[in-house]
C-alpha cells in the first residue's frame, strides 16, 4: 500500500473527488461571487435599496449614471435593491438548511438509536407531516408566526426538517447495531455522548448530500411565497417580491423582472450543480 | 391485498384528521380575523356578523361545530364572499384546476419519459445532453420566471395566445399547463434516465437477451416496465408539486381555480374556505398515495407482500 494514500481519510478522499468535477467547483465559485456581491456589494454604492432618488424615476440602464441597471416607479436602484434582496434571500437560504437540517439529523439520529416504540411513536409523527401538503402548511404556518422575515424562517424550517429526519433515521438504525456503538456503550458512555459523538458524525455524508439539496429548496420557498405576497414584504426587497414586482411591469419594461430573476436563477442553478458534485462525490451507490 | 388497501386508508383518515385540527386552530391562533381588514364597523355590527359566523364562541365549540358540519358534507359559509358557501366556490373553481393539473401531469409524463429514454438508450450523445439541459432548466428556474418571460415572448410581443385569463377558450390554457408540466418534465426525464440506466443492467434484462428476442422487444417488453416503476413512485410527489405550482400559475395567469382562491382566503383570514381547500388538497394527496402505491404493488409483484 502506498504511503500517501494511506494517509487519506474517506472525506479526504470525497473532496478530491469532487474537486476534479469541473461543473461543480465552477459553480463554487460562481455562487461564491453572487454572495460577496450580494454582501459587500451594497456598500459600493453612496445610496440603499430604499432610498428613492427623484431625478431618476423609472431610468433604464445606463452604465455612465449612478443607478447602473435603471430605477424602478420609486426611483429606488434596481441593481443595488437586488444585491440587497439576495442578501435577504440567501441568508435564509443558507440558514434555514442549516437550522432544519440540524433539527432532522438530531430528531433522526435520536429515533434510529433510541428504537422500539419511541423510534415508532417519533417517525409516525413525522409521516403525518409529510401527509400534509407542504405549501399550504408553510402559508399558514406563515400567517400564524405574523409575516415577516423570522415568521416566513420559521414556517420554512418547519415544513423542511422531515426529509433529513427520515434519512438519518435509516442510517442510525442501522449504526446504533454496530460494534462500535457496542463498544462505546460498553465503556460507560451516555446515550446522548453516543449519539452525538458517534451516530451524527457518521450520518455526515448523507447530511451533506441532502443538505446540499435543502438550500436550493430554501431559497424557492421563501421567494415564492414573496412572490405570493405572503413572505418578506415591501419596501424591504427580496428576489421573490422584486420578481413579483417585474411581473406587474413587464408589458412596459422587462428589466425589473429580469435582472432579479437571472440572480435567482443563476443561484439555484450553481446550487444544483453542486449538489450534484457532491452526490456524485459522497454517494457511491448512486453511480 | 385488502388489508393493505384498508391500512393505508385508515393512516390516510388520520392523517387527514390531523390535517385538519391543525390546521384549524393555526387558523384561528394566527393574528387578524377575517372582519379586522374591512373598513371600520361599529362594535355592535361587528358582535352581530361575528355571531352570525359563530366566531363568537370558544375557539373548541366553533371546532365541533365545524367537525359536525363537516360529517354531514357542509363545508360552512365563506366569510369573505357573503352569500357563497364554500362547497359552491370550490365547484366553481376545481374544473380549472383539474383541467390544468390532469393535463400538466399528462405533458410531463409523455415528455419526460421520452426524454428520459432517449437519454439512457444514447448514453452522452447530443440528445442526452439536450435531454439533461431541459431537466437542469425545469429544475433552477422557478415557474415564477419562466412563467412571465412565456407570457412576454407568446403572449405579449407574439400574439398567439392570451395574457391570461380565461377568453380565448383552450388557448388560454396552453401557456399554464406547459409552464406547470415544466419543473415536472425536469423530474421525470433526470429520474427516468437514471432507472433505465440501472435496468438495463438488471440480470432479467440479460437473461431476455440471451434468449435472442430482438432488442426492440428487450426495451419495450422488459425494460421500460422496470424503468417506469421508480416514475410511477413519483406520482405522489408530482401530485404535490402539481398543487404548489397551481397557486402560482393560477395567480400569474389570472385563472379562477381554487389555488388562487386559497392564497385570497389565507391572507384575509376567511376560515371556512382555507380549511375547505386545505381539505381537499390533503384529501387527494393522501389518495393518490395509496393510488401510487396500488399501481406500483400491480406492476411489481415484489412489493405486494412487503408491509
Amino acid at each position: 500500500m502506498a504511503a500517501e494514500t494511506e494517509n487519506l481519510s474517506t472525506l479526504q478522499l470525497q473532496f478530491a473527488r469532487f474537486r476534479r468535477n469541473r461543473l461543480a467547483i465552477a459553480s463554487v465559485w460562481v455562487l461564491a461571487l453572487i454572495v460577496l456581491a450580494c454582501f459587500l456589494g451594497p456598500f459600493l454604492f453612496p445610496f440603499t435599496g430604499e432610498d428613492a432618488d427623484f431625478d431618476y424615476i423609472s431610468a433604464p440602464i445606463d452604465f455612465s449614471s449612478p443607478h447602473l441597471f435603471g430605477t424602478d416607479d420609486y426611483g429606488r436602484d434596481l441593481l443595488v435593491r437586488t444585491l440587497e434582496g439576495g442578501r435577504v434571500s440567501l441568508t435564509i437560504g443558507f440558514l434555514g438548511a442549516l437550522v432544519a437540517g440540524g433539527i432532522g439529523v438530531l430528531y433522526g439520529a435520536v429515533a434510529g438509536f433510541t428504537g422500539g416504540r419511541t423510534d415508532s411513536l417519533m417517525m409516525r409523527m413525522v409521516e403525518i407531516l409529510y401527509g400534509f401538503p407542504y405549501v399550504i402548511l408553510v402559508i399558514l404556518l406563515s400567517l400564524l408566526f405574523g409575516g415577516g422575515n423570522v415568521a416566513l424562517f420559521a414556517a420554512i424550517v418547519f415544513t423542511l426538517w422531515l426529509t433529513p429526519a427520515v434519512i438519518v433515521r435509516s442510517q442510525a438504525e442501522g449504526l446504533a447495531r454496530r460494534e462500535f456503538v457496542e463498544a462505546a456503550r460498553a465503556g460507560g458512555m451516555t446515550s446522548t455522548g453516543i449519539v452525538l459523538r458517534h451516530i451524527v458524525p457518521n450520518c455526515f455524508s448523507v447530511v451533506i448530500v441532502y443538505g446540499s439539496l435543502l438550500v436550493p429548496e430554501v431559497i424557492l420557498s421563501e421567494s415564492f411565497l414573496s412572490f405570493l405576497g405572503i413572505g418578506i414584504k415591501e419596501p424591504q426587497a427580496s428576489w421573490g417580491n422584486l420578481i413579483q414586482t417585474g411581473t406587474s411591469a413587464m408589458d412596459t419594461d422587462l428589466r425589473l423582472l429580469l435582472l432579479p430573476g437571472a440572480f435567482l436563477v443563476a443561484v439555484l442553478l450553481c446550487l444544483n450543480f453542486i449538489a450534484d458534485g457532491l452526490r456524485d462525490a459522497f454517494d457511491p451507490n448512486d453511480r | 391485498m385488502l388489508r393493505f388497501i384498508g391500512k393505508r386508508l385508515w393512516d390516510g383518515g388520520l392523517t387527514l384528521a390531523a390535517l385538519i385540527t391543525l390546521t384549524f386552530f393555526v387558523m384561528r391562533l394566527a393574528p387578524g380575523g377575517p372582519f379586522s381588514k374591512s373598513r371600520k364597523i361599529s362594535p355592535e355590527v361587528l358582535a352581530n356578523i361575528q355571531k352570525t359566523y359563530h366566531l363568537d364562541e370558544p375557539v373548541w365549540m366553533q371546532f365541533v361545530r365545524y367537525v359536525k358540519g363537516l360529517l354531514t358534507f357542509d363545508l360552512g359559509p365563506s366569510t369573505r364572499f357573503r352569500d357563497y358557501d364554500v362547497g359552491g366556490i370550490i365547484a366553481s373553481g376545481l374544473p380549472w384546476s383539474v383541467t390544468i393539473g390532469i393535463w400538466a401531469i399528462i405533458v410531463a409524463s409523455l415528455v419526460g419519459i421520452a426524454l428520459g429514454v432517449a437519454g439512457a438508450m444514447r448514453r452522452n450523445s447530443p440528445t442526452d445532453y439536450a435531454a439533461g439541459i431541459v431537466g437542469i432548466v425545469g429544475v433552477a428556474v422557478p415557474i415564477f420566471v419562466i412563467g412571465p418571460l412565456m407570457q412576454v415572448i407568446f403572449a405579449l410581443r407574439l400574439g398567439w395566445v392570451p395574457v391570461g385569463g380565461i377568453e380565448g377558450g383552450w388557448r388560454a390554457l396552453v401557456l399554464p399547463i406547459l409552464v406547470l408540466a415544466l419543473p415536472n418534465i425536469a423530474y421525470i426525464s433526470r429520474l427516468t434516465r437514471s432507472s433505465m440506466i440501472e435496468t438495463l443492467r438488471e440480470n432479467y434484462v440479460r437473461t431476455a437477451r440471451a434468449k435472442g428476442i430482438g432488442e426492440r422487444r428487450v426495451v419495450w417488453g422488459h425494460v421500460l416496465k422496470g424503468t417506469l416503476l421508480p416514475v410511477i413512485a413519483y406520482l405522489g410527489p408530482a401530485t404535490a408539486a402539481i398543487i404548489t405550482g397551481s397557486i402560482l400559475i393560477e395567480t400569474i395567469f389570472a385563472l379562477p381555480g381554487i389555488g388562487r382562491h386559497f392564497v385570497d382566503a389565507a391572507l384575509n383570514r376567511d376560515y371556512p374556505l382555507v380549511m375547505g381547500i386545505t381539505l381537499l388538497y390533503g384529501a387527494l394527496l393522501i389518495l393518490l398515495n395509496i393510488v401510487t402505491d396500488l399501481i406500483r404493488a400491480w406492476i411489481d409483484p415484489r412489493l405486494r407482500n412487503g408491509r
